[in-house]
């Protein structure tokens, strides 16, 4: 079960990399929520033929991979670990749709196509999450969506469930590691004890949260948590936020590949 | 002085499935006082310490803290007064680091920023760990994290404090450390623990709860150096009292 207690750390991890003070760290949460909702709409919004068209907006999350100074590999990880459910979700469409298309020279089925637009967006959206939860933190992401007038029970019900997973994962791996010591010669756990260990482990998961939760509303937590004043709007927070945005309308509505493209024919012409 | 008192009037408590594990227990804290709560495991410590912080409500019976009896009305009010130390410091540590723990609650009295951190620096130099500020908790070792659970609780400027067995996992030089810590607070201390020779190092008075009751209350050295009745309660005399009975009695009897 190392690799339960791995993932566990990984968790962790996204938090101890937004408490770095870089560039991006510094930028105004609330900028860098916006811009990544509005990223998602722009990756979202385009047709699932055109990929070509995906291609500039990599852009933002290795501009923003790179100023943060992020390790790689965790980041790569959790991307990785989401994509088995993507694939899964669209390798159908190669066969449900396989009217073909003329694409730079070689005939593809229009339902390749599409899938690999899911691959692309899909990658793009969860880097672009992952990114602002790696430079952000969960607790300045809250404090975010509080400024956007979020109902506090919503932003409380997130940042519990942040927070209790956690709880849940540290709970499994105990009751795991005291299952696999008792149990040494076994690969995984035996059917039989799925159940109990699972009833277990719902039950020590509520029982801690409980305890997490009385020790927070002992210390006067009350739904709302105030992680200081938020922090002032700068110049340089605004300046980030309308590159990026003109950036993305840029790319949503100009055709920026085909654009260059047709320069560089029009240039060796 | 009794603006600090506290008093618990015969206290019932039930578990939702039924359990009674408190069972008419009466209890009067002066103000100042350290108080040991002493006794076996499932005695019904915890529960006497969940039931005095408000976290559940007694059945039946009072509970008054200064001049004001427990409510769900009275607890923010309360609970500014109070603060206890959880027995496990995993629960109380859920901040990214040490400092923003430490902050959580001064937070939440919606404090300037700049009295939240100073408190914050205050708490932490006076459990001297304010080379720890900016770690993440969960990395620490349990010590390091006990202390910085106290910490957590300091910054609150609390009247009485309440601490569940805070010594319990810790090596004998954490334990010596925390210990130390403990002794220099002035505030209203109530602490259970099965570490009967730091409740006779810190503790003036020791209570002997029993199956949910009060069996014994009595200054420290008085109460603990009585085998009999400890015995009777699940407990043995201080390891610092057995070796040499004879000699720790008499030194102690005057
Ligand atoms: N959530 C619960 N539901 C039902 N019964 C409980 C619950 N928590 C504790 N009890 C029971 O109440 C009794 C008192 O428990 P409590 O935790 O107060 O004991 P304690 O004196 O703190 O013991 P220890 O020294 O082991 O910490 C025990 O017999 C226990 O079984
Ligand atoms: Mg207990």
């Amino acid at each position: 079960m190392s690799n339960l207690t791995n993932s566990l750390y990984n968790l962790r991890q996204m938090d101890d990399l937004a408490d770095q003070d870089t560039l991006i760290h510094r930028i105004h949460p609330l900028v860098k929520l916006l811009l990544t909702l509005f990223y998602l709409i722009v990756v979202v919004s385009f047709d699932r033929y055109e990929i070509i068209r995906l291609i500039p907006l990599c852009f933002y999350p290795l501009i923003v991979f790179s100023l943060a100074e992020l390790p790689l590999a965790p980041l790569a990880k959790k991307i990785l670990i989401v994509q088995p459910f993507i694939i899964g979700a669209g390798v159908l469409n190669p066969l449900f749709d396989s009217q073909t298309v003329v694409f730079a020279g070689l005939t593809f089925s229009r339902g390749w196509l599409t899938f690999i637009s899911i691959f692309i967006k899909s990658s793009l959206t969860v880097a672009a999450t992952l990114l602002l939860i790696a430079t952000t933190g969960m607790h300045r992401l809250a404090a975010a969506l509080r400024l956007l007038r979020i109902p506090r029970l919503f932003v409380l019900q997130l940042l519990l469930t942040y927070r209790y997973i956690s709880v849940l994962g540290e709970e499994a791996n105990r009751l795991f590691r005291a299952y696999s010591l008792r149990a040494p010669r076994q690969k995984g756990v035996h059917h039989r004890a799925w159940g109990s260990l699972a009833g277990q482990l719902l039950l020590r998961t509520l029982d801690r949260a409980q305890r997490v939760y009385q020790a927070m509303a002992l210390r006067g937590f009350t739904g709302e948590y105030f992680s200081g004043a938020p922090p002032r709007l700068r110049l340089a927070d605004l300046l980030y936020l309308i590159l990026w945005a003109a950036f993305f309308l840029l790319v949503r509505f100009v055709d920026i590949p085909s654009l260059l493209g047709s320069l560089l024919i029009g240039a060796s012409a | 002085m009794s603006h600090h008192k506290v008093e618990i009037q015969d206290v019932h408590y039930r578990y939702p499935d039924g359990y009674p594990a408190v069972n008419g227990l009466s209890l009067h804290i002066r103000h100042g006082e350290s108080v040991g709560i002493i006794g076996a495991n499932g005695a019904g410590k915890s529960t006497l310490l969940l039931l005095l912080m408000g976290l559940i409500f007694p059945s039946q019976g009072k509970i008054v803290i200064g001049d004001i009896p427990l409510s769900k009305k009275t607890l923010p009010l309360i609970r500014q007064r109070m603060s206890m130390v959880f027995q496990d410091p995993d629960d109380q540590l859920f901040m990214t680091t040490v400092f923003d723990d430490v902050a959580f609650g001064p937070r939440n009295l919606k404090l300037e920023e700049a009295e939240v951190t100073a408190r914050v620096t205050q708490a932490l130099a006076r459990v001297g760990i304010p080379h720890l500020r900016d770690r993440a908790p969960y990395k620490l070792s349990g010590g390091e994290k006990r202390t910085a659970a106290i910490a957590s609780v300091l910054s609150m400027d609390p009247d009485i404090l309440v601490l569940d067995e805070p010594t319990a996992s810790l090596d004998p030089q954490s334990r010596r450390r925390i210990m130390d810590l403990l002794k220099g607070f002035q505030h209203t201390k109530i602490i259970t623990s099965h570490d009967l020779d730091m409740v006779l190092a810190l503790c003036e008075r020791a209570v002997v709860v029993k199956d949910g009751k009060i069996a014994a209350d009595a200054p420290s050295l008085e109460l603990l150096t009585q085998a009999e009745l400890l015995e009777s309660c699940g407990l043995e005399l201080p390891l610092s009292l057995q070796g040499c009975p004879r000699c720790g009695l008499s030194s102690s009897a005057e």
